[in-house]
């Protein structure tokens, strides 16, 4: 047991959130196993993991921002209709007006600032609620979709379209693989090895003890493995296909969001705002600004979203966008955070995302109807928070603990008292 | 008096918390028809008397016996209570907004007919019932349409509605203007007339010397003893005495302080409430802190005191009007909290759990919330010195806590008012304003917060301590300010403070400066 809690304690770095990011991560292997064996191996084969990247890019990007707007205890139901906005300005502008798609693509992003910069200015400097300006917003911003572009698809041209359906490029000896994704696993697993060495280097500096050393090696070899496997696999798909150019977008933002909301001054803001604004307010954080930043920063990301998506579908329709707020929010709910705002993580919420992706993946590969992946998905929603709500009130927030109980119980002596061993794993979570 | 029917009992109830005692062995002993006062500073345990009586603390959390009218109640909850004609009134109106005075009055006791409310009944008998309180309102009236003394009288209309034979009334004048508090004390002694036995928790020691009969007085959750108004002559400073007396030893960490010069001074603070423009909270206040010295603000709830503290602290409180802050003999102008830390100024809030820490924070990112770019280097946060900075701190205060990992909501009162001194301490100030710094704390850690107070001080650093208990004030204060209605009222020294003459200008508006 001592191993297996060991285990869980530092599989995933050292703060309180892991237990419950070893429960999503857990839950997202286990339902690729389950695919991989109801799908006969469809679901890890190279053209499926590919297009499953590519049409989750997007969500996954508005997920980054979603969660930042409800750590700070917000929400945006806008992001669909901000993102199709966005998407037929860009299109309008490269048909239209003849801008070239690199100023077509900063024109898109400026679009979405002042969008966001109209939304931030309700709901930090005037108070209306964010749940209010958005739904405004969702409206108002669809409507000016079909406005602008008359209820019509407008095509985008072909070097626009490389950002949602471009790959990586081919290039050097013929290996039988795309060079340039094995070159990214490279770098990928490099990085993994370089971040656990950082990571005990830190450890020892705080005097306690860093993770056991066959923990550490377990950690790399298991992460290495998967992007080893991944690496391949992306690198081995029809010519022509590889690493796909939306998910190199995708890596970057989760990369530079996840720095900025765990090591910098403004992101720890974004969460002392979401867990006690009058704290935060007095312990000199400019809730105004926060508030401001975290609205505007989303409609950003919806702007980016929405150009990709655009770019993938080769023309911008009227219909673009629709439902993606509520897919956006469920990753974010899946990945652990919480409704009234304080927690949260980036990698909670990219894992939360994949795990409807897969989902929704997997039952299309399967033949399952949109009407029954509807239902399935709405059920896993409830479901994954409902053990969250469920475990808060028992004052634990370890998936992995409530699962191991049932064990634990019979391991104490016959007389132990029932509460001290529902307090154990609770214990044990904590302490991760 | 002695004559007249007992119509309740409270007999040695005790009341205990984890970790507190909040009454041990009280007795009270009210009789029929008479208006009975009780006494006590903040925390004497009043508050939590009328709750074992009323049924919020149900039978059987308490040990004790309360007999009324002649038997033993065994209240599980509120409605059991009113249900036998017990009604408390509390400080802060239990009414809605936006419902009528009608509706008020009969929430919960809708008057039905064939099973829908029978608004006809309802009206008219919330006329009759306005009617006996003295207030003329159309019964159709927002209740936030109306002002604070009409709603308290919505209160006891609402209580009238119950068939009340026993009304408590918790600071029943605090709200109140003198016009309506006088309205609301002549309706009192009215009710008396009528038989009707009032309770009353009250700061205005004026007041109670005016109205009540008898007078319990509670301290440190105990009896003291019950006074008889006109057969013992009682008069303020008869009422001061009992609430206060109590020896003051060894409480305190032995200490001499270091004073130095003036170096932080407030003049002429005039500002005004939030919400209620026309309501001024600060009235033309001044003070100064000289570095190593802790400066006592003493007053009742409500007297202002908190509201001057964070509107110093960066106009975090109210709409500012006017005054200046001169700090090292330079005048400084806060715009916001920012702007306060900035200027080497920190402000412990009196309610750390509200607004003082966030509760999902580990005790490190506590530690260096205020101040994060001490551990940031090019606008990125530095885990490892987040972390010195938290255990360092933590093994200087004793904060105990397995890590610093470990969430604050796991910490007990004292241990988290340590992170939040910590978290402050951080901020490396200059003058440190703690509000109510050891509430709901036991006194072991008292005891300690107390020496890391007097430390700071010795570092040369100023110290405001802002608190309700006349006691910790005089014994770690090397000056006192008292506060009244928005007013400084008076300026004692240590060697002359007193719980009597401390209390005495808390509680009047007269000025009495003395030096």
């Amino acid at each position: 047991m001592s191993r297996l809690k060991d285990l869980q304690k530092n599989l995933f770095g050292g703060t309180t959130s892991n237990a419950r990011q070893f429960g999503m991560i857990f839950t997202l292997v286990a339902i690729v196993v389950l695919f991989q064996i109801l799908t006969d191996g469809l679901t890890l084969r190279s053209d499926n993991l590919i297009a499953l990247f590519q049409q989750n890019s997007y969500i996954l990007i508005l997920a980054i921002g979603m969660l930042m707007v409800i750590v700070a205890g917000h929400i945006d139901l806008s992001v669909g209709s901000v993102a199709a906005f966005a998407g037929i300005l860009v299109a309008k502008s490269m048909a239209e007006w003849d801008l070239p798609w690199p100023v077509a693509i900063l024109f898109g992003l400026a679009i979405g600032a002042i969008i966001g910069a109209w939304q931030g200015f309700w709901v930090a400097y005037i108070g209306v609620p964010a749940f209010i300006v958005t739904l405004a917003g969702m409206l108002l911003f669809r409507g000016g979709n079909q406005f602008i572009g008359n209820a019509n698809t407008i095509p985008v041209p072909e070097g626009f379209r490389e950002i949602g359906s471009g790959f990586l490029p081919e290039f050097g000896p013929n290996t039988g693989y795309n060079n340039a994704t094995l070159l990214l696993g490279l770098a990928a697993a490099v990085a993994v090895v370089w971040r656990e060495i950082q990571a005990r280097k830190t450890r020892r500096a705080m005097d306690a003890d860093p993770a056991p050393m066959w923990i550490s090696i377990l950690r790399m070899a298991i992460m290495v493995g998967v992007i080893a496997f991944a690496s391949l696999r992306f690198a081995s798909g029809r010519v022509g296909t590889s690493f796909p150019i939306s998910g190199i977008i995708l890596l970057v933002l989760v990369i530079a969001y996840s720095f900025y909301t765990r090591n910098t001054a403004g992101g720890r803001h974004i969460y002392a705002v979401g867990g006690n604004s009058r704290a935060a307010e007095l312990s000199g954080v400019k809730l105004k600004r926060v508030n401001f930043f975290v609205m505007m920063n989303m409609s950003v990301l919806a702007a980016l979203a929405g150009m990709i998506f655009v770019a993938r579908s080769a023309a911008s329709g009227p219909q673009d966008g629709n439902g993606w707020e509520l897919d956006a929010i469920a990753a974010v709910f899946i990945g652990g955070a919480a409704v009234s705002g304080g927690i949260g993580t980036i990698s909670g919420s990219i894992v939360g995302g994949l795990v409807m992706a897969v989902l929704n993946n997997g039952l299309q590969l399967m033949g399952v109807g949109t009407d029954r992946v509807q239902i399935i998905k709405g059920l896993v929603l409830l479901l994954a928070v409902a053990i969250d709500v469920y475990n808060k009130s028992q004052g634990r927030f370890s998936v992995i603990g409530s699962l191991m109980r049932p064990f634990r119980r019979e391991d104490s002596a016959p007389p132990a008292s029932p509460p001290d061993a529902e307090r154990e794993p609770a214990k044990a979570a904590v302490s991760g | 008096m002695s004559d007249v029917p007992i119509l309740l009992e409270m007999r040695s109830i005790t009341k205990e918390f984890p970790g507190v005692k909040a009454l041990s062995d009280v007795n009270l002993v009210v009789r029929a028809g008479e208006i009975h006062a009780i006494c006590g500073e903040n925390g004497a345990g009043k508050s939590t008397l009328m709750k074992v009586l009323s049924g919020v603390y149900p039978y059987g959390s308490y040990d004790g016996q309360i007999v009324y009218q002649g038997s033993e109640s065994k209240f599980s909850d509120i409605r059991a209570s009113e249900n036998a004609g017990i009604v408390i009134i509390h400080q802060e109106l239990a009414l809605i907004p936006g419902m009528s005075i009608a509706e008020n009055i009969f929430l919960g006791n809708e008057p039905r007919k064939r099973g829908a409310i029978d608004w006809k009944a309802a009206n008219r008998m919330a006329l009759d019932l306005m009617a006996r309180v003295g207030l003329q309102e159309d019964p159709d009236t927002l209740i936030k349409d109306i002002g604070v003394g009409k709603q308290q009288l919505v209160e006891i209309a609402k209580a009238f509605a119950k068939d009340v034979k026993l009304l408590i009334l918790d600071e029943p004048t605090a709200a109140l203007n003198e016009a309506d508090s006088k309205h609301l004390l002549d309706l009192l002694r009215g009710f008396r007339s009528r038989g009707i036995t009032s309770i009353m928790i009250s700061h205005k020691l004026n007041e109670i010397e005016a109205i009540a009969d008898q007078i319990t007085i509670l301290r440190d959750g105990r009896t003291v003893e019950t006074l008889d108004v006109k057969a013992d002559g009682v008069d303020e400073d008869r009422i001061v005495r009992g609430m206060v007396g109590r020896e003051l030893s060894s409480r305190f960490p032995d200490h001499t302080p270091k004073i130095g010069d003036v170096f932080f001074e407030v003049r002429n603070w005039n500002v005004r409430h939030p919400i209620s423009a026309e309501r001024q909270v600060c009235k033309n206040e001044s003070f100064v802190v000289r570095r190593g010295e802790i400066v006592g603000f003493a007053g009742l709830m409500g007297a202002g005191r908190t509201e001057l503290a964070m509107s110093v602290f960066g106009r975090s409180y109210g709409v500012y009007e006017s005054g200046t802050i001169i700090k090292d003999g330079k005048e400084i102008v806060l715009k916001s909290v920012a702007d306060a830390i900035d200027n080497g100024l920190a402000y412990v809030s009196e309610d750390r759990k509200a607004i003082g820490l966030n509760l999902l924070d580990d005790i490190k990112s506590s530690t260096v919330a205020a101040k994060l770019s001490k551990i940031s280097h090019r606008g990125v946060l530095s885990e490892v010195e987040e972390y010195q900075a938290a255990e360092a701190y933590r093994k200087e205060l004793r904060t105990k806590a397995p890590t610093v990992d470990e969430s604050v909501s796991k910490l007990s009162g004292g241990n988290q008012q340590k992170v939040v001194l910590a978290k402050w301490m951080f901020t490396d100030p200059d003058l440190l304003i703690l509000d109510e710094p050891t509430r709901g704390i036991d006194v072991g850690a008292k005891y300690e917060i107390y020496g890391i107070i007097q430390r700071l001080a010795d570092q040369g650093k100023g110290v405001i301590v802002i608190s309700s208990e006349l006691p910790e004030l005089i014994g770690l204060c090397d000056r006192i300010y008292t506060v009244f209605e928005g007013a400084i009222t008076g300026e004692i020294a240590r060697a002359d403070a007193t719980p009597e003459n401390l209390m005495k200008q808390m509680t009047s508006t007269k000025k009495m400066l003395t030096k």
